[in-house]
């Protein structure tokens, strides 16, 4: 029976583990997918938030300042994807898939140029690095402490979440960034500004991606490495297909992407099943969750279409 | 007249495109206290400096010319291919899994790995397609869920015994009778140990998809529905059955693309830690060429020679992601080269006036 909690106190602490990162960037995939921009450059803008989040807290040595930084980096890059798709009506999937050379290229650049020519940062000293909620509380290895005693940060993902729900439902702004990803001409007609509500919508699901990269180099690990985001954009985009367009659906579907990878590093301590198939688990459970429960009529409307004035 | 011509094609904007992209890699790189004019220099003597040089600029381009194609073929018919990356993959896995397991003569084992390949992308491809008609699925969705699944599904492979090779993140190397290299005195007269037909294969594929959208009932078709699908079965085209097809073909080429990346020059696939990405170069490619199946085959190798000449710019002490910060420019103004189109027929239209 011990043993068994204590087993489950891990599984519980490698969710919790992988969950924030998916989480903030899901949450940012969300806001700019319902104001009607697919931004399939999510991937691109975590990489950028996670090198300048690790950049800064090496430097600065403060964690929180860099977390921030981390954000705001995405938010400068998801600037660029709402020029390119909101003013210049390009298409949304090339400019992601643009966004996603650039991005991850001018990081690695710029690591180049401070880090000796090195791709990865150098480590975060534990000062830089973002503190755990409730350390030292509970005796170390316990189910408690492998419970509660996670990231600051890792709180708050949470309550970003009901953060978000409310600005979606409970607030004008809400409610005029939902009927713009679904009718954006109506919206128009009722003198909605369509451009200002999709940048601040694309604006700001950069910088919760940054926020999702640079929680994984300030607190997961405690440097940047390229290959320290590898698909966590593209499954924060899953989590919110399969979560339906909501914030609330979103985080159930990240807790549940994030249980896998839990199981993931479980079972690979263990030596039970091969890790790569675990890992496709999220991405065919997409493919079956639009197949049989989101289909067609749960993607906002006017997802992917720029919207022109004159037409 | 002329001028009018030049402005109304699509090639003009696409060297503004290009120009920007290099503008753009300029900048950062003198930000960054490096001079661009050294590093365009070293760049451009690591593609042109020796003939052997041309020849692995061809080699890198190879591939990228195969996912280029797959991605025009599916922008003229109406889709995006997106998963161009997951359909290069299987197509490399197959050609690798019968590489290395299956022993024939080579008249026989290489037809097998190329039409195992294409035939893996091309299912790969055909399943999103599957979803899109039946269940009205947005394509680039379900693509890059089956480019992780793919991703993951090739690591897998790659550790199962008898593939594996001991001691190594790779599987063991294929085997001679697959391989479409050149004869060794060939390869040890120019230089390059890598020198194949994939080369021949990519301009016979690029004729095939050319002639295919251009000279066929299928490409007509494929173009109508791409057009308007709503039209085109109104005209009494079976758009869902076209749709099937045109993303099968479409597969099949990015499927070969990763087959003659195995068989002309890697011989095996090392564990991923990222995607490689030919299959989002391979949108560039397609970008760039307009989406003409002849062009490919100049923008494949444009882009396989940066990626090559890439490679040396770290000994002059620039970092080759400036090529990722260039391509990715590029794409962009790509992107938007509407609004270029725009401004100079203003302008022209002014003058006139």
């Amino acid at each position: 029976m011990d043993e068994l909690i204590k087993i489950l106190g891990l599984l519980i602490n490698a969710t919790l583990v992988a969950t924030p990162p998916l989480l903030y960037a899901a949450l940012g995939s969300c806001i700019s997918e319902r104001s009607g921009v697919v931004n399939i450059g999510i991937e691109g803008m975590m990489t950028v938030g996670a090198f300048v989040g690790a950049t800064l807290g090496y430097f600065t040595e403060n964690p929180w300042l860099s977390f921030l930084c981390g954000g705001l980096a995405g938010a400068v890059v998801a600037l660029i994807h709402a020029i390119v798709c909101v003013s210049y009506n390009a298409d949304q999937t090339i400019s992601g898939t643009a966004i996603n050379f650039l991005a991850p290229g001018l990081a690695l650049f710029v690591s180049r140029i401070l880090f000796d020519g090195s791709t990865d940062t150098e480590p975060i000293s534990d000062a830089g690095r973002l503190p755990r909620m409730f350390e030292g509380v509970f005796p170390a290895g316990s189910f408690w402490n492998n419970v509660l005693c996670t990231h600051v940060a890792c709180y708050l993902c949470f309550a970003c979440v009901l953060v978000v729900w409310f600005l979606f439902y409970k607030t004008k702004f809400g409610l005029r960034l939902r009927a713009v990803g679904e009718h954006p001409k109506a919206c128009d007609t009722l003198g909605i500004n369509v451009t200002k509500t999709r940048y601040i919508c694309v604006v700001l699901s950069g910088f919760f991606a940054g926020l999702g990269g640079a929680y994984v180099t300030l607190a997961t690990i405690n440097q940047f490495r390229p290959i320290v985001i590898v698909g966590q954009g593209f499954m924060a985009i899953s989590a919110v297909i399969f979560g339906k367009f909501t914030p609330h659906g979103s985080m159930m579907a990240c807790l549940l992407f994030a249980l896998c990878s839990g199981v993931k590093v479980l079972a690979s301590s263990y030596n039970l099943v091969s890790p790569n198939l675990i890992s496709m688990i999220p991405y065919i459970v997409t493919i079956l969750a639009l197949v049989f429960f989101v289909g067609k009529a749960r993607v906002p409307a006017a997802n992917g279409k720029p919207y022109i004035k004159s037409k | 007249m002329t001028k009018k011509k030049i402005l109304q094609g699509n090639a003009l904007y696409t060297v503004i495109a290009i120009v920007f992209g290099f503008l753009a890699g300029a900048v950062v790189l003198t930000v960054a206290g490096i001079s661009p004019i050294a590093t365009y220099k070293k760049l451009t003597d690591s593609i042109f400096g020796q003939p052997k040089y041309m020849i692995w600029s061809v080699v890198y381009g190879i591939p990228l010319i195969f996912t280029g194609l797959s991605v025009a073929f599916s922008f003229r018919t109406g889709v995006f291919n997106i998963g161009a990356e997951g359909q290069f993959v299987v197509g490399s896995l197959a050609a690798t899994v019968i590489g290395i397991t299956v022993d024939l003569p080579p008249i026989l084992h290489v037809p097998l790995c190329l039409l195992a390949a294409a035939a893996a992308g091309a299912i790969w491809s055909a399943f999103v397609g599957l979803l899109k008609v039946k269940r009205g699925i947005n394509e680039v969705l379900s693509f890059i869920m089956m480019n992780w699944i793919a991703f993951y599904l090739s690591n897998y492979v790659v550790n199962l015994k008898g593939i594996k090779a001991e001691g190594k993140e790779a599987t063991v190397d294929i085997l001679e009778s697959a391989e479409i290299l050149l004869p060794l005195s060939v390869r040890q007269m120019t230089g390059c140990k890598s020198v194949n037909y994939g080369i021949i294969l990519a301009i016979i594929a690029a004729i095939v998809i050319w002639y295919i959208i251009n000279k066929t009932t299928l490409g007509y078709e494929l173009r109508s529905v791409g057009f308007n699908r709503h039209a085109a079965s109104y005209g009494g085209i079976n758009a869902d059955r076209a749709i099937m097809k045109a993303m099968a073909i479409s597969g099949a080429m990015a499927g070969l693309g990763g087959a003659c990346h195995i068989m002309g020059n890697a011989s095996r696939i090392a564990q991923f830690a990222g995607q490689e990405g030919y299959g989002f170069q391979g949108i560039t490619v397609a970008l760039i060429a307009g989406s003409n199946p002849i062009g490919c085959i100049f923008s494949g190798i444009f882009y396989g020679a940066m990626k090559y000449g890439g490679l040396k710019l770290s000994t002059i002490g620039a970092p080759k992601e400036v090529l990722d910060i260039i391509m990715g420019t590029i794409v962009i103004f790509i992107a938007v080269s509407h609004i270029f189109r725009h401004l100079l027929n203003r302008k022209l239209k002014n003058r006139e006036e």
